[in-house]
């Protein structure tokens, strides 16, 4: 995993909660390997259909937000599917945090093992944010992961929670696989008595 | 009596056995009794290599293809496109070369994950049981704490048979009552989302109770517990009870002799202690509940068939306003316009929602010596190889044919068509499916969710129907 660095960004306003992981990537580029470029599949459809009509753009494709970073979403972000080519998607974009009111539980968890930030801040926070980058598009922000704490485009410092093993994880680029097979005597210990409570299911017979 | 500090609700008993570390942020590392892998899950094998590792505990590791797999035939080489017979080729090897047991795409029992597992007797109460996929809350009707998991969590279950979690709060869903004729279990998950929302469990682990619920099948509670995520929830959980004993009873990897003995003693300790309190609670009556239809492109977005499209330019909150509005863009529907007018040009039914015997039976029973309406295209998946060979061994088949429905083999298809079962763009769906989000069934795609019998209402008529009118109605000769 990425090191997470301080950023200071472009922020971009993603403007509807709810959305789902098969927004973020369309369900057919699932088979897709990992050493594709995800990016090009983010929010593919969504794009595409703008293209399509006269609406504005999406913003990802607005020359404001081109270079944009941070995502300011609504509600339950990333909520649906657990699929983490979601994640992918944005990193691969180049996307490394997302500040929402409410994330997807699998989301989050998907975000924190891939070195993208998920932040949780109140909702109302969260639209003063949205209200001052959409105000002048191509505002930057801060986020400061050692202190948690969000520098608004105003100045405004807002703290945010994150677990501590997480945000170790995080700062050092660190895998969580590691540190659990490090834990691997527990967990024999564990199985053995286990194993008689809840043993592996057998017996299946063709 | 249990005092109020000691009793523990289902979740928290579950939870509490199967602790093997906490950290000290408070995450507590899990044990994992049972992992599931599907075709999707692929791509944790390749990081498991990368790390220089192998699968920890191949006997409780248990795998299927079924998001990539065909239903027009049982042969992955009639795959056409490489990366799609790739996932499903690439699960069957490695499953092999690891010693996992794989229920290959010619063996009866392949079907989807969600289904397979407690019809195989693999999901049992009080297991925790995870699969990289969101609707591993299904296996949550067995009792068991089951939930989805992301690739790289797949990757750490297989190295480490365990995954990091930080405990859940709970919630208490209880349904009283008894649910009118032509209203399902599909129908009673379909109005909790619609009351609670999509975020409305975010960070819970529900617990369904209420007589309504006791009352359910298992398959009935399958269904419920299958859409706990479109309610945000990390899990949804059944106590277990002598309905779910029955089920599981002589399935072929349930315990047996002496093991299914200790087991039942040790399950019938498992439902929540009568003191113990959850976080929030909810409650619904069943008798208020009607036969639900989705209109827009999130699972919240639900109404009885009764109703009509709504109007967005109503709401006051001016997000929900938009997302209404471009909701119905999406959908091609129109504020006022009665849910019943609505054309439809699809029907699916299967998933692992609503895959299952009792909901083929269910719309069987409503398609029965009636046809599908001109130009609808509908169709029958069914969850598992075993499901389809029960349906036909009781006549189940030739009734959907009959109708002019095609009866296909078991897999996820057209719930996600990530094999290529995809509905056409701009084309409107009756589906039993969980999921009607923009482009879910297809780009361009247009889904309603509705019950198995809803969906063969629609066939039957061509348009989103109440199926109660055809429970008065003998049907034709
Ligand atoms: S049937 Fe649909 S929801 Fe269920 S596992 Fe398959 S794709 Fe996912």
């Amino acid at each position: 995993m990425k090191k997470f660095e301080a950023l200071h960004a472009v922020a971009v306003p993603i403007q509807q909660s709810n959305v789902d992981t098969d927004q973020i990537l369309p369900a057919r580029y699932l088979q897709k390997p990992r050493s594709d470029n995800f990016g090009d599949y983010l929010f593919r459809d969504v794009r595409a259909r703008r293209q399509g009509s006269n609406e504005m753009p999406f913003v990802l494709d607005q020359e404001s937000y081109r270079n944009g970073t941070i995502l300011v979403a609504k509600n339950n972000f990333g909520c649906g599917s657990s699929r983490e080519h979601a994640v992918w998607a944005l990193c691969d974009h180049g996307i490394r945090a997302v500040i929402a009111p409410s994330f997807g539980d699998i989301f989050f968890s998907n975000a924190l093992k891939n070195g993208l930030l998920p932040i949780v801040l109140p909702a109302a926070t969260v639209a003063a944010l949205q209200d001052a980058i959409v105000a002048r598009p191509g505002s930057q922000m801060k986020v400061d992961l050692e202190a948690q704490i969000v520098l608004a485009p105003d100045g405004t410092s807002h703290e945010f929670a994150i677990d501590s093993f997480a945000k170790h994880c995080m700062l050092n680029g660190l895998d969580e696989v590691d540190y659990t097979l490090s834990q691997m005597q527990a967990i024999v210990a564990f199985e053995r008595s286990h194993d008689d409570e809840m043993p592996a299911p057998t017996g299946g017979q063709r | 009596m249990i005092d109020k500090g000691e009793a523990q609700t289902l979740f928290e008993k579950v939870w509490s056995r199967h602790r093997v570390v906490e950290r000290d942020d408070g995450q507590v590392l899990l044990y994992i009794d049972n992992h599931l892998v599907q075709d999707g899950g692929v791509p944790a094998f390749e990081f498991l290599r990368q790390r220089g590792l192998t699968p920890r505990a191949p006997h409780r590791t248990f795998a299927t293809p079924d998001h990539y797999v065909p239903t027009d035939s049982r042969d992955l080489a009639t795959i056409a496109d490489p990366e799609k017979r790739f996932m499903a080729q690439t699960l069957a090897d490695e499953s092999a070369r690891a010693g996992i047991t794989h229920f290959g795409i010619d063996d009866a029992r392949q079907g989807i994950l969600h289904v397979i597992g407690p019809e195989q007797g693999l999901s049992w109460p009080g297991m925790v049981i995870v699969c990289g996929d969101s609707h591993t809350s299904t296996h949550g009707a067995m009792g068991a704490l089951a939930f989805g998991i992301g690739a790289t969590e797949v990757a750490h279950v297989l190295a480490t048979q365990s995954l990091w979690q930080r405990k859940a709060k709970t919630m208490r869903i209880t349904v009283d009552g008894a649910l009118q004729a032509g209203v399902s279990a599909k129908d009673v998950v379909l109005s909790i989302i619609g009351k609670i929302g999509t975020a409305g469990a975010t960070g819970h682990v529900i617990e369904y109770a209420g007589t309504t619920i006791t009352g359910l099948s298992m398959e009935g509670r399958l269904t419920v517990c299958n859409m706990s995520i479109e309610a945000g929830a990390r899990a949804g959980m059944i106590a277990p009870d002598d309905t779910t004993f029955q089920y599981l009873e002589g399935r072929p990897y349930s315990p047996k002799g002496q093991d299914w003995d200790s087991a039942l003693a040790r399950w019938r300790r498992l439902p929540s202690d009568a003191e113990a309190s959850f976080d929030r609670e909810v409650s619904l009556n069943a008798g208020a509940i009607l036969p639900m239809v989705s209109w827009g492109t999130s699972p919240e977005d639900v109404l009885p068939i009764t109703g009509r499209v709504p109007d967005p330019q109503a709401l006051a909150n001016a997000d929900r306003r938009e997302s209404g509005m471009r909701a119905l863009d999406y959908m091609g529907l129109t504020p006022g316009m009665k849910l019943t007018d609505v054309q439809i040009d699809q029907v699916f039914i299967g998933s692992c929602t609503n895959g299952r015997i009792d909901d083929l039976r269910s719309a069987a029973s409503v398609i029965k010596g009636r046809k599908v309406a001109a130009g609808v295209k509908a169709w029958v998946v069914p969850g598992s190889g075993l499901v389809k060979a029960q349906a036909e061994a009781e006549g189940l088949d030739r009734v959907f044919t009959a109708a002019g429905f095609q009866w296909r083999h078991a897999g996820c298809s057209m719930c996600l068509g990530t094999n290529g079962d995809i509905v056409a763009p701009g084309k409107r769906c009756a589906s039993t499916t969980n999921r009607n989000f923009v482009g879910r069934q297809g780009p361009g795609s247009r889904t309603h969710l509705l019950s198995p019998m809803m969906a063969a209402a629609a066939a039957v008529t061509g348009r989103l129907t109440d199926v109660r009118q055809f429970m008065d109605e003998a049907p034709q000769p």
